[in-house]
């Protein structure tokens, strides 16, 4: 692991190095609305050096994307910067000149936005995308000077056949090489400065780690300082020697990484350090006892040790009961890709992957994307067909179910999905969403649903007012609290949770995290865990089997995977969870 | 790409029989004896309407007559009307007027109504933004032949800019104010279309990053904004090349031009069938294959639109 950034690598910047590129006073950042400016950013104060790597972390919502962007005056919609200054090498770049400062912008200020998905047009080609860039920063002429420049960035950004790949377009590229071309981009003209938005949060964790590794080494070669913009504690620590933790608009804390997350100071940053998933976490358990439907708090990772024994044994006993609630047998899924005329290609999405899941127990399924865990997943929830091998649930084959049995049989195994943005319907109240399985299946009357949806908002820590409030009105993490009251209604034995905490913020995953071990112990639930993020694992899961290329290459307990990975890959993924091997203080 | 346009050009087959014969069969269930609708008053002796019944085969059943119309088609005969007029006569008249009539309206559509659509969506809730849309609304509102009277009296009649009607011959030069008549509905419709994709594609994360990578605004306007907001305008100019022939008879109407319009609705009138089959078959090809160019125009604007080799 790359974790010494400071002591590394001498080079000839080090001489330079620590002058101020950039400085940051005062900054205020509004937005207009109907009332007049609402401050996003306030009094944000920062200063980077040359050659320097900062992180600014915070949650979603904390203003550290805002602040990032207002130095390239690219702030969304009505944002405008009401006070403040940023000197960047010499210029005041809130009252410079628009035609200036469009001059500084990837000529000396690189970018790396966020997801690598959306941020190439599409319907351009790669090589024509890197080549404007370079044509727009003067940094070569010519047609041919030109071309043979993009080759170089490309190649130096990681694409080894770059020359091959110029008239290919974005959609042909993965996500990996998409974000390696963003990367080549950003850096095509040297800038001092490289702004880097969450350059990976959409990419798999190994993608990630060969990413920044790449990043970090160009960078120091180049000399060029970096803003670091993340939502990860672990990979701010990893890779900046600076950190600056915004909460709310406003800086909390910043100094040097180790310092900061040894020994945080703020409130804020210790729920921040002490939520940070790491490899030394360990199960959360329950803070309630079974008899309890209410006041569930906002628990730390580590727990009471008699506690936690004592519901382990609780869940063993439950299991043994039940070894193979649910049993999966050779299951495969092959889909069939068309290719042109009649032709079609075979894919193995799902390649005879068995499992059993004992009752009242977590299984997580981990792999990278594309390595079919969530075919697995459609596949238990019958949303997809089986190709061959079978799925039992409590002893009863599912794979040929149809019409009413299929019907009652989703009532006893739901799911939660991913975005919690994506799968509530927007015109749909909170109650009706929440009360919609239960009209679905025909269950109680008008009066009793509604009694019922109070109760499951009360279960999921929600106060019974969200019932008539709509889903734009809440934060994802209440989001995904609804659909996990959903997906409670009908009172099923097992939740499918696909992804179900990876696009929240760590404060609010660990919060649903909690919400989702205290519902297993007072309900009885049997989870399968679908992720990609293996420091979760470790939080929630009593078994794992890990996927690579639809096939499951290790299946084991929790503690033996972590504590004695026996696949390469599975390694490969533990050694690329951000601060995996990180102290975190707290 | 030439296997997914050839397999397209065949599916035409189908669709032109399918297409004939049920306007074959429309024109020949229409009311009203079409030989005595061509002696008007004076009614001729059964002998001679017995006789022209034979000469056109309007006694033998529809399905007889229809063959035997598809088997003349296949030798280039096109067959006559009623008064001997060949069908492929009346074509060479009226088909390159409205085509000059169509393409005219086409180009206006397309160039003014994509350009005011870009600026509107740049400017969103501005002035020019503004009056634009209701603009539109006014045109997609008011009927094409209130427009044509207004914009003939004052451009023909009062200021003398253009000719009020269309000569027989009808060059390109006269038929400049129809066309714009005739393409108003359809510009209001792709200024609302290209604004709304404008501002969608203005908020899209490549459009950040292209500012961030130095690129001048011009530049992003015309290379990334434009080009990605195209795909739905395009489609809707496609389906309109086929509307805007078909809808060219009220326009027709009001400035006295000889065009398909004119002629397939005369032709109805007297139950012409042969004429009303051809001109309507030609229609559903020039559809057919407007689409397949919308079809293919997509695959240069959007790659990821990729068809089978």
């Amino acid at each position: 692991m790359t974790t010494t950034t400071e002591t590394s690598t001498t080079t000839n910047f080090e001489a330079q190095k620590g002058k101020p590129l950039l400085e940051i006073k005062g900054l205020n950042i509004g937005f207009k609305t109907q009332n007049g400016y609402v401050e996003a950013v306030r009094g944000v104060d920062l200063s980077l050096g040359q050659g320097e790597t900062l992180a600014i972390v915070g949650e979603s919502g904390s203003g550290k994307s805002t602040t990032a962007t207002s130095i390239i005056d690219l702030l969304p919609g009505t944002g405008k910067v009401t006070s403040g200054e940023i000197w960047f090498d010499g210029k005041n770049l809130v009252t410079l000149p628009k035609a200036e400062l469009s001059d500084i912008r990837g000529r000396e200020i690189g970018y790396v936005p966020q997801d690598p998905m959306s941020n190439l047009d599409p319907v351009l080609s790669i090589g024509w995308q890197v080549e404007e860039t370079i044509r727009a920063n003067r940094v070569a002429t010519g047609r041919k000077e030109v071309r043979a420049h993009a080759i170089q960035v490309l190649k130096d950004a990681g694409l080894s056949d770059a020359d091959k790949r110029l008239k290919q377009y974005p959609h042909q590229f993965s996500g990996g090489m998409r974000q390696r071309v963003l990367i080549g981009i950003g850096l095509s003209s040297r800038p001092k400065l490289l702004i880097a938005d969450e350059p990976t949060s959409a990419l798999d964790v190994t993608v990630q780690r060969r990413i920044l590794d790449h990043l970090e080494t160009l960078t120091r070669d180049y000399g060029t300082s970096v803003l670091f913009i993340t939502h990860d504690l672990g990979l701010a620590a990893e890779r900046a020697e600076k950190l600056v933790v915004m909460y709310k608009g406003r800086v909390v804390e910043s100094g040097p990484s180790q310092e900061i997350l040894a020994n945080p100071q703020h409130p804020y940053t210790q729920r921040l350090v002490a939520a940070a998933p790491s490899l030394a976490s360990r199960r959360i358990q329950s803070q309630i006892s079974p008899s309890v439907t209410h006041g569930v708090t906002v628990s730390d990772v580590g727990s009471d040790d008699a506690l936690r024994i004592e519901q382990a044994h609780e869940r063993e006993a439950a299991a043994s009961k039940a070894k193979d609630f649910i049993k999966v047998e050779n299951l495969t899924k092959v889909y069939n890709i068309r290719q042109g005329g009649f032709k079609s290609l075979e894919l193995k999405a799902v390649d005879d992957v068995s499992f059993e899941i004992p009752r009242g127990t977590t299984m997580a399924l981990v792999g990278e994307s594309g390595s079919g865990k969530s075919t697995v997943a459609k596949l238990v929830l019958q949303l997809e067909s089986i190709t061959s091998g079978t799925v039992a649930v409590d002893g009863q084959s599912i794979g040929a179910l149809k019409g009413r049995e299929l019907f009652d049989f989703r009532r006893r195994v739901q799911p939660v999905f991913q975005d919690p943005y994506g799968s509530l319907d927007p015109m749909y109240s909170v109650g009706n969403t929440i009360a919609e399985p239960l009209t679905t299946h025909n269950i109680g009357d008008r009066a009793s649903r509604q009694a019922r949806v109070r109760e499951l908002l009360e279960q999921v820590s929600l106060p019974v007012s969200t019932i008539n409030r709509y889903p734009n009105e809440l934060s994802g993490g209440q989001r995904q609290r609804i659909a996990v009251a959903r997906a409670l209604a009908l009172k099923p034995d097992v939740i499918v949770l696909d992804e179900a905490v990876s696009a929240l913020d760590v404060l609010v995953q660990g919060q649903i995290l909690n919400l989702l071990t205290d519902l297993q112990s007072e309900l009885g639930l049997t989870y399968l865990f679908i992720t990609h993020d293996l420091a979760v694992v470790r939080l929630v899961a009593d078994n794992v089997c890990v996927m690579q290329k639809g096939k499951v290459v290790e299946r084991a307990t929790t503690d033996e995977v972590f504590s004695n990975p026996e696949q390469a890959y599975t390694r490969d993924l533990l050694e690329a969870i951000p601060g995996a091997n990180f102290q975190f203080g707290a | 790409m030439v296997w997914y346009a050839s397999r397209r050009l065949l599916q035409l087959i189908p669709v032109f029989f399918g297409a004939t014969l049920l306007i074959y069969f429309m024109v020949f269930a229409l009311p009203g004896d079409p030989v005595a609708a061509l002696y008007g008053d004076k009614q001729p002796s059964p002998e001679v309407i017995a006789q022209v019944r034979a000469q056109f085969n309007l006694d033998k059943p529809f399905i007889v007559q229809y063959l035997i119309w598809i088997g003349h088609l296949f030798q280039g005969n096109l067959g006559t009307t009623f008064s001997g007029i060949p069908v492929i006569d009346q074509l060479k008249q009226a088909f390159p007027i409205t085509f000059r009539l169509s393409m005219l309206a086409l180009l206006f559509e397309a160039v003014a109504g994509i350009l005011v659509g870009l600026v509107s969506g740049l400017r969103r809730g501005k002035i020019f933004d503004n009056s634009a849309l209701v603009v539109s609304l006014l045109l997609i509102s008011v009927p094409t032949f209130v427009i044509g009277f207004l914009l003939q009296y004052f451009f023909g009649v009062k200021w003398g800019l253009f000719s009020t009607t269309v000569s027989a011959a009808a060059p390109w030069h006269e038929l400049v104010l129809p066309a714009i008549v005739l393409a108003t509905v359809s510009f209001a419709y792709i200024v609302r279309l290209t604004r709304s994709s404008v501002a969608e594609t203005m908020n899209a994360d490549f459009v950040r990053t292209a500012t961030a990578k130095g690129l001048p605004r011009r530049r992003v306007i015309y290379v990334h904004i434009l080009r990605n907001s195209l795909v739905p305008v395009v489609t809707y100019l496609g389906v309109d090349i086929g509307s805007l022939m078909v809808g060219a008879i009220v326009t027709e109407g009001i400035f006295n031009i000889q065009g398909v319009g004119g002629t397939v609705y005369k032709a109805i009138q007297l139950g012409q069938g042969p004429t009303v089959v051809a001109f309507v078959a030609i229609m559903v090809i020039i559809f057919m294959l407007a689409n397949l160019l919308v079809d293919l125009l997509y695959a240069l604007l959007d790659p990821r639109i990729r068809y089978a080799k």
